[in-house]
C-alpha cells in the first residue's frame, strides 16, 4: 500500500514539474498583467492582443500551412518511397534504408548547415521552395520508417492473392497492399506535421528573410527583443494556452473515438 | 520501347530526394571540411579546431552540459518509465499520454514558457548553466521515458515470476532481470537525449543569457564566416552521431515520443 | 489417354545462387487430383509458386495445356490459388473478398444492333452476374449469409472456406493449394480433407495441393509427387510410393518402416538381419541394396516357427494397434500388431516375399574433388582434413621441408594438386565441438537402419555431403564438425599428367 502511494506520488510530482511552466503561463493568459508575479483582474487582453496583431497571425497561418504542405508531399514521397523499396533488391533496401536513417539520427543543425551550403553551391536562393524541402528532410524519413514496419507485417501472400484472381500489378497495389498500410501512413503524416510545426533550427536555415513561422518569431521576439517586447511575449502566453487546449482536445477525441483495446499488454 | 510499371519505381523519387537532399549535401559537408579557403585540400580546419583552447573548453562545457541533462534525465525516466510499464492499470496508456502530451506544443514555445517560469522566480540571468540543464531536461525527458517505456514493457512478466519462483528478491529481480533486459531502452534513450543537448543551441541561447555555448552553437557562428570550419564540426558530429548509431543498431520511429499514435 | 493439363519440363530455379528447384520435370493429367509431397524445404512450395506465376524458373518450361506459360504474370494465367494463411483481404468483407476477382474479369458479350449485325463487347461482369456467383460459391463452401461478415470475425474454418470460395468462384482450369489446412486443428482437418476431396469430385478441376503431411496426401490423392532437396524422388499413386517406395527416402518419409541394409543374394533372395529371406525383387548377386519392410507386415509367431527370433523391448499401445519393438541379433525391428506382448518375451518374427522391398542404394561411397594444400593436408568439402599424402606415389616419405620425396627420390611440392578424395560410410565421425574436424555442417537427415543411424552432413557453403553410419542418435538440423581420421582419407592423383 505504502509502496502504491509513493509510486502514485512520484508520477505525480513528474507530472506536476512537467505541466508547472505551461500551467502558469495558461492562468497568466487571462490576468491583465504584462509580467508574471504581480497580479491583476481576470482580461482577456492578451488573447484580444494575440487575435489583433497581423504579423502574428500571419506567422501562425505560415506555420500550419508549411506543416500541411511539407507533410503532404512526405507522405507521397515516403509512402511510395517504402513500398518501392520493400520491393526492392537487398542492397538497394540496405542502402535505402540506412540512408533513410540519416536524417533521423543526425543533428538538426548538421542537416540544416548542409542543406544551407548544398542551397548556395548550386546557387538556389532561400525561398518557399527550399523551406519545404528542408522540411521534407526532415519529414519524409518519418514517414518511410511508420510505413516500412507496416508493409513486413503485412501477409506477402495478400499482393499475390490479388495477383492470383486477376488483378493487374497496379490494381493489386492500390486496392490490396494500400489498405493494409494506412494506420502507418496516418501516422506518419501525423508525426510529419508534428516535426514540422515544431522545427526551428532547419527552417532558420532555409527560409527566405522575412518569412516567420511560430518557432523563428518567437526565439527571434525573446531574445533581439524589441520595443514592444514585453507586450508581444505575454500574447504568447494566450497562444501557448490555445495550442495546449487544442492539443488536449484532439487527444481526447481521439481517446474517444479509438476503438478499446488497440493495445497489447501481457495481462497476468 | 514501353517501360513496364514495377512495385520497385515507386521508390525512385524518394532515392533521388534522399540522394540531392540528403546525401550530396553531406558529401559537399565532407568536401569543405577538408579544403581550406584556396579550395586545397588540407587538415587545416581540423588541426585548428583541437588547438584552440577556448573553443576545446567550450566543447568541455559542452560535453559537460549533455552528460548531467542525460544522467538526470535517466534518473528521472527511469522509474517513470518501471512504473507505468508494470502497472496494472488498465488505461495506463492515458497516463503515459500526459507524458508525452507537452512535447506536441511548439518547441520553442515550451522553452519559453520555462523561461517565463524561471525569470519569475528569479533565476533568469543568473544561474545561466543551471537554467540550461534545466530546459534541456524539461525538453528531453519523454526522450527518454518513452524507449523505457517501450523496452520493459516488452519484458515477459513470466520472467519476473520465473525470478521468484527461483527464491529472488524483488531486488534481485531488478537489478539481474529487469536492468539487464531493459538496457536496449537505456541506450537508445541516452543517445536521443545526449545528441541534442549537445547541438540543440536554443535551448542554451534561449535560457542561457547567451554566455551558454554548446558545440552546435559553434557551426551556426561559424556559417557566416568560415564554412570549411563549420562543416568540419558538422563532419565531426556526424561522425560521433553515427558511431554512437551503429553501436545502438539504429533508430525505430516508435522510440520518437512525437510519434506515438494517440 | 489424359491430356496433360500442366506439364514441366526441365525446369530449375535458384533463389540467389542457391538450387531450390534441380531441373524437375513432370506433368499433370487434366481434371486429377495431385500432391507435392516433401519436407520443408523441398521445393514442393517453390513449384506450386512457378505454376501459380508468382516465381518465375530461371530455367526449363512450364506447359499449360501444351502453351508456354513460363513468363506469364499470375493475373493472367486460368489459375487460382489457396493460400497456406489464406491471405484474405482484411479490408474487405467476405462478399468482397469473394467478388474481388470477378471484379477483375472482363467477358466478351455478343450482341445484335438495329440493324441485325452481331457484334462483341468485352465487359465487366454485372452486379447481379457477381451476386449470383458469389452466393452459388458460398452454398458451395457451407457459408450462406455470410457475405456481410468481415474477415476478422471468422474462425479458422470459415476463413479457409472463404479462401476456397474465392478461388473457385472464378472458374479456374486448375485450383492450387499451398498447404491449406496447415493452420486448423487436427479434427478440424481431417472434416476438411474429405470436403476438399468430396468439392474436387463435384468441379472436376484439376487439384494441385501441397503438403508435407503424408496421411492428407495418402488420403487426398490420385496422384503423389514426393520430393527432397528440389528433386522428384517418385511419382505414384498413394498405394505405389507405399507399397513400392522408390528409396531411402522416401520409405522413411511415408509411413513407418524398418530399413535395413542388405545384400542381394541373387534368385530373388535377399540376406538382411543376419537371414536370407525370399522376396519379390530381383536384384545381381552380391549387390548391396536397402531393404524396406512395413512394420504391419511383420508377422509375430511362436519363437520355435518364426524366419527371425528376437526379445521383445518395449510395446507401446497406439490405439488401433500395438507398437513392438523386438531386438534381433543386434538389430531392432519394429511391429505393428493388434496383439499385445509383454516386455521381455521371446518371439519369433515372419516376413512374407511380398512384404520385402527392395531398393537400389543412392549412397554407396563418399567422393569429393579435393586440393592438397601447403601444409601437406587436403582440402575438400569446404573443409580441410589431415591426409597421408604418400599414398599418391607408392614408397614416398615426406622431408623435414615438407616436400614428398619419391621413390625415385625426386622432390615434389604438391600445393595444389587436384586430387579425388574416398571415404567410407564407416568412416566418419561427427562432434558437437566446433573446430573438432575438418569441416561444420548440419545434419540434414538422419535414417534408422535397425542396428545403426545413417546420417548425412550438409556443408554450408557449397551443400556438400557427408553421408555415414554411427551408433548414436543426433538431432536433425544439429551443427556439428566433421572428423576423419588421417588414415581413412583415400586419395587419387586427379590428372594422370600430375604422376611425373
Amino acid at each position: 500500500m505504502i509502496k502504491k502511494c509513493l509510486k502514485s506520488f512520484y508520477i505525480g510530482l513528474v507530472l506536476i514539474l512537467l505541466y508547472a511552466p505551461i500551467l502558469l503561463l495558461a492562468v497568466y493568459s487571462f490576468n491583465e498583467v504584462n509580467t508574471i508575479g504581480t497580479w491583476g483582474s481576470f482580461s482577456l487582453v492578451h488573447y484580444q492582443k494575440l487575435f489583433g496583431d497581423p504579423v502574428i497571425l500571419e506567422m501562425i497561418g505560415n506555420t500550419v500551412v508549411l506543416a500541411i504542405v511539407a507533410a503532404t508531399l512526405s507522405t507521397l514521397l515516403g509512402t511510395a518511397g517504402a513500398i518501392g523499396i520493400y520491393y526492392s533488391r537487398k542492397t538497394v533496401k540496405t542502402l535505402l534504408g540506412g540512408a533513410s536513417q540519416i536524417p533521423v539520427v543526425n543533428a538538426e543543425i548538421v542537416t540544416a548547415l548542409a542543406l544551407a551550403i548544398a542551397f548556395v553551391t548550386v546557387g538556389l536562393d532561400k525561398s518557399y521552395f527550399t523551406l519545404v524541402v528542408g522540411h521534407m528532410v526532415i519529414c519524409t524519413p518519418f514517414v518511410y520508417l511508420s510505413v516500412v514496419p507496416k508493409l513486413k507485417q503485412m501477409d506477402g501472400s495478400l499482393y499475390e492473392a490479388a495477383l492470383d484472381l486477376g488483378a493487374s500489378p497496379s490494381k493489386a497495389l492500390f486496392k490490396v497492399v494500400l489498405p493494409q498500410l494506412i494506420p502507418g501512413i496516418i501516422s506518419g503524416f501525423m508525426l510529419a506535421v508534428t516535426l514540422s510545426l515544431d522545427d526551428y533550427i532547419v527552417t532558420s536555415y532555409c527560409k527566405p528573410s522575412g518569412f516567420n513561422t511560430i518557432s523563428t518569431y518567437v526565439y527571434n521576439a525573446t531574445l533581439k527583443g524589441n520595443a514592444h517586447t514585453a507586450e508581444t511575449l505575454s500574447s504568447f502566453w494566450a497562444l501557448t494556452t490555445i495550442i495546449f487546449v487544442l492539443i488536449v482536445a484532439v487527444v481526447l477525441v481521439m481517446n474517444l473515438t479509438k476503438k478499446p483495446d488497440g493495445r497489447k499488454r501481457n495481462e497476468t | 520501347m514501353r517501360v513496364r510499371f514495377t512495385r520497385k519505381m515507386l521508390g525512385i523519387p524518394y532515392a533521388v530526394f534522399l540522394l540531392c537532399f540528403v546525401i550530396i549535401p553531406m558529401l559537399i559537408i565532407v568536401f569543405y571540411a577538408f579544403t581550406d579557403r584556396e579550395m586545397h585540400f588540407s587538415f587545416s580546419n581540423f588541426a585548428k579546431f583541437f588547438s584552440d583552447p577556448t573553443k576545446l573548453s567550450t566543447i568541455v562545457y559542452s560535453l559537460v552540459i549533455a552528460l548531467i541533462t542525460t544522467a538526470v534525465c535517466l534518473a528521472i525516466a527511469y522509474p517513470v518509465a518501471y512504473i507505468l510499464a508494470r502497472s496494472r492499470m488498465k488505461r495506463t496508456y492515458v497516463l503515459l499520454l500526459l507524458f508525452i502530451m507537452p512535447m506536441w506544443i511548439n518547441f520553442v514555445l515550451r522553452i519559453n514558457a520555462i523561461r517565463e517560469l524561471l525569470n519569475w522566480i528569479g533565476l533568469l540571468g543568473e544561474a545561466n548553466y543551471f537554467n540550461t540543464i534545466v530546459g534541456m531536461v524539461y525538453d528531453f525527458l519523454p526522450f527518454m521515458i518513452l524507449p523505457l517505456y517501450t523496452t520493459l514493457l516488452k519484458i515477459d512478466s513470466s520472467l519476473y515470476e520465473a525470478s521468484a519462483d527461483l527464491g529472488g528478491s524483488s531486488f534481485t529481480t531488478f537489478t539481474r532481470i529487469t536492468v539487464p533486459l531493459s538496457m536496449p531502452g537505456v541506450v537508445s534513450g541516452i543517445t536521443m537525449v545526449f545528441l541534442p543537448s549537445m547541438t540543440n543551441y536554443v535551448v542554451s541561447d534561449m535560457l542561457g543569457n547567451s554566455k551558454v555555448t554548446v558545440i552546435g552553437k559553434f557551426i551556426e557562428t561559424y556559417f557566416g564566416t568560415d564554412w570549411h570550419m563549420g562543416s568540419m564540426i558538422a563532419l565531426v558530429l556526424l561522425v560521433v552521431v553515427f558511431v554512437s548509431a551503429a553501436l545502438t543498431g539504429g533508430f525505430s520511429p516508435e522510440d520518437n515520443v512525437r510519434g506515438t499514435n494517440l | 489417354m489424359a491430356e496433360h493439363i500442366i506439364e514441366l519440363v526441365d525446369v530449375s530455379k535458384s533463389f540467389d545462387d542457391t538450387l531450390v528447384i534441380d531441373h524437375m520435370s513432370f506433368y499433370v493429367n487434366k481434371g486429377e487430383f495431385i500432391t507435392f509431397l516433401g519436407p520443408s524445404g523441398c521445393g514442393k512450395t517453390t513449384t506450386l509458386r512457378m505454376i501459380a506465376g508468382f516465381d518465375l524458373p530461371t530455367s526449363g518450361k512450364i506447359l499449360l495445356g501444351g502453351k508456354d506459360i513460363s513468363m506469364l504474370p499470375p493475373n493472367k494465367r486460368p489459375v487460382n490459388t489457396v493460400f497456406q494463411r489464406y491471405a484474405l483481404f482484411p479490408h474487405l468483407n467476405v462478399f468482397e473478398n469473394i467478388a474481388f476477382g470477378l471484379r477483375c474479369k472482363k467477358v466478351i458479350n455478343t450482341y445484335e444492333n438495329d440493324r441485325g449485325e452481331r457484334y462483341t463487347k468485352k465487359e465487366k461482369l454485372s452486379k447481379k452476374e457477381i451476386a449470383e456467383k458469389v452466393k452459388k460459391a458460398l452454398a458451395l463452401v457451407d457459408l450462406e449469409g455470410f457475405e456481410k461478415r468481415s474477415i476478422s470475425t471468422l474462425s479458422g474454418g470459415q476463413q479457409q472456406r472463404v479462401a476456397i470460395a474465392r478461388a473457385i468462384v472464378n472458374e479456374p482450369e486448375i485450383l492450387l493449394l499451398d498447404e491449406p489446412l496447415g493452420a486448423l486443428d487436427l479434427k478440424m482437418r481431417k472434416e476438411m480433407q474429405l470436403e476438399l476431396k468430396e468439392m474436387h469430385k463435384r468441379l472436376g478441376i484439376t487439384f494441385i495441393y501441397v503438403t508435407h503431411d503424408q496421411e492428407e496426401a495418402l488420403t487426398m490423392s490420385d496422384t503423389i509427387v514426393v520430393m527432397a532437396d528440389g528433386v522428384v524422388q517418385q511419382i505414384g499413386t498413394p498405394k505405389d510410393v507405399y507399397n513400392e517406395p522408390a528409396n531411402t527416402f522416401v520409405a522413411d518419409f511415408i509411413g513407418e518402416s524398418n530399413i535395413f541394409n542388405g545384400t542381394s543374394a541373387g534368385d530373388r533372395k535377399v540376406r538382411f538381419c543376419g537371414k536370407i529371406f525370399d522376396c519379390v525383387d530381383d536384384f545381381e548377386r552380391n549387390e548391396p541394396v536397402d531393404v524396406v519392410v512395413r512394420p504391419e507386415d511383420i508377422r509375430m509367431c511362436a519363437p520355435e516357427i518364426g524366419m527371425l527370433r528376437g526379445k521383445v523391448l518395449s510395446v507401446v499401445f497406439k490405439g488401433i494397434h500395438y507398437e513392438i519393438t523386438a531386438q534381433v541379433g543386434r538389430y531392432e525391428l519394429i511391429i505393428q500388431s493388434t496383439e499385445s506382448r509383454d516386455v521381455g518375451d521371446e518371439i519369433g518374427m515372419n516376413i512374407f516375399p511380398d512384404a520385402i522391398h527392395l531398393m537400389k542404394k543412392k549412397y554407396t561411397k563418399n567422393v569429393y574433388d579435393g586440393v592438397i594444400t601447403k601444409r601437406n593436408t587436403v582440402e575438400f568439402a569446404d573443409g580441410e582434413f589431415e591426409c597421408d599424402v604418400t599414398q599418391l606415389y607408392p614408397g614416398s616419405h615426406i622431408d623435414e621441408e615438407d616436400y614428398l620425396v619419391t621413390a625415385e627420390g625426386e622432390r615434389l611440392d604438391l600445393t595444389g594438386v587436384a586430387v579425388t578424395v574416398e571415404v567410407g560410410f564407416d568412416d566418419i565421425a561427427i562432434s558437437d565441438e566446433e573446430g573438432a574436424g575438418g569441416a561444420m555442417g548440419h545434419i540434414i537427415s538422419i535414417i534408422y537402419k535397425g542396428d545403426h543411424y545413417r546420417i548425412i552432413v550438409r556443408t554450408e557453403e557449397n551443400e556438400e555431403d557427408f553421408v555415414f553410419a554411427t551408433a548414436d542418435l543426433w538431432n536433425e538440423n544439429d551443427y556439428v564438425s566433421v572428423i576423419i581420421p588421417k588414415d581413412k582419407i583415400k586419395l587419387t592423383l586427379k590428372h594422370a599428367e600430375d604422376r611425373k
